[in-house]
């Protein structure tokens, strides 16, 4: 018996670093890879949380309406209705969580009205499209329009 | 020798046996990792995707202004998780169009073409397009990128390695690597935000509503009425990617 071993001693060897190289992979991977890892996919699951994990810097209109219902009310039925506060304002969220953080700039009418409403040829057709120097003399456009609601002042 | 009855209901019993506890194991791990346990949020209830109305943009870059301030991306050209594009397509060369997007629409586009020069001229907000099949996350070699639950493509930036296999792999082009941190960026659909119930950051300031998010899994969502009511086209639908963005409009000279 011993005998017949003793042959095949070399190949026990290999067989046990084998072994052994296995053993500690295994063990090297239990230590080095998450418990999410593999959970929902090949990814690690906690990464969908850390996506989560990021501050808002637009509040969404809903959250300025809870103060300015006086401005929201204000563009109701104008052009404008549909539009989101901070498209014109900028990203407000701090503003939302805690007013005194972060004051808002008012948009400044002869530029933020153009970035929309300047002359366009990509522009679709439809788009109300107005040349400032040959509509008004590059007056700005709140001299006559209400941003809100953009029909004629006193309209 | 054929199995008999017997044989084959003790087989397919033990098998049984073997794989309800191998099912009892992962739904434990399910239970005990799913991040969609979240309050006020569950990852399999929702399945996202964006419309985008071309006749209804109008260039001005709100949206990828936003998106920058949003999700802090840097501020040098070249680096959007959303950007537009403008296109000119000539009258004798449909195949050809001009396509621009001078730093990515951020500033708006400065007139290039002439009134009378007009044939077809529109503009393209990209992002990335949310592939139920995404290239770029069957290249990565970690698992640092997944397509979730709730089909949105992100990244998981403690596990990338910024080898960029996935900005390549991307038939949109719509991944960088962030010079700040070596890792790989994309648009993830502002997920911080839809997952506490507000719409992505170019979707809040579009003018216009060209863009809207849509939660497919919603029946009530009005994103059922757009692809019904609309011709609807993705990018590059000859590569199967699967993509969730959903173009109304879209005309075939755009890539």
């Amino acid at each position: 018996m011993a005998h017949r071993f003793s042959d095949i001693e070399h190949l026990l060897r290999l067989a046990a670093i084998f072994i052994a190289g296995i053993v500690l992979f295994v063990a090297v991977r239990a230590v080095l890879v998450p418990d999410d890892f593999g959970v929902l996919g090949h990814y690690r699951a906690g990464a969908i949380e850390d996506n989560r994990q990021r501050p808002l810097v637009h509040a969404g209109a809903e959250a300025c309406g809870e103060c300015h219902d006086d401005v929201v009310a204000s563009r109701t039925g104008g052009g404008h209705e549909s539009i989101r506060c901070e498209a014109c304002h900028g990203p407000l969220a701090r503003h939302a969580t805690e007013p005194s953080d972060q004051a808002p700039e008012l948009p400044d009418a002869a530029s933020v009205c153009l970035r929309c409403h300047l002359p366009a040829v990509a522009k679709p057709e439809a788009f109300p499209q107005v040349d400032p120097a040959e509509h008004a003399g590059n007056e700005p456009c709140d001299a006559c329009h209400a941003a809100h609601a953009p029909r004629l002042e006193g309209s | 020798m054929p199995t008999d009855r017997r044989e084959f209901l003790i087989g397919s019993g033990r098998v049984l046996i073997v794989a309800s506890g191998a099912a009892a194991l992962a739904l434990k791990h399910v239970l005990a990792g799913t991040p969609g346990q979240a309050p006020g949020y569950a990852v399999d209830r929702h399945w996202w995707a964006m419309a985008i109305a071309i006749d209804r943009c109008i260039g001005c870059g709100n949206c990828v202004r936003a998106c920058k301030s949003e999700n802090d991306v840097p501020l040098e050209p070249l680096y959007f998780r959303t950007w537009v594009e403008r296109y000119h397509v000539p009258e004798s060369d449909a195949d050809r169009p001009l396509v621009d997007s001078p730093n990515g629409g951020y500033d708006g586009f400065p007139e290039r073409d002439q009134p009378d020069d007009r044939f077809k001229d529109f503009y393209v907000p990209k992002l990335c397009n949310h592939c139920a099949h995404s290239p770029c996350v069957q290249v990565c070699p970690v698992g640092a990128t997944f397509e979730s639950p709730d089909g949105v493509v992100l990244v998981d930036k403690d596990y990338c390695l910024g080898c960029r296999y996935c900005v390549q792999a991307c038939p949109y082009g719509c991944r960088f690597i962030d010079p700040r941190t070596r890792t790989v960026d994309k648009c993830t659909l502002c997920y911080h935000r839809i997952t506490r119930g507000l719409t992505t950051a170019c979707c809040e300031v579009c003018p216009t509503g060209a863009r809207a998010l849509g939660d497919l899994k919603d029946p009530s969502d009005p994103i059922h009425v757009f692809l019904r009511e609309h011709s609807v086209h993705v990018l590059k639908p000859q590569l199967a990617t699967g993509s969730k963005v959903y173009y109304a409009g879209l005309d075939g000279s755009a890539r």
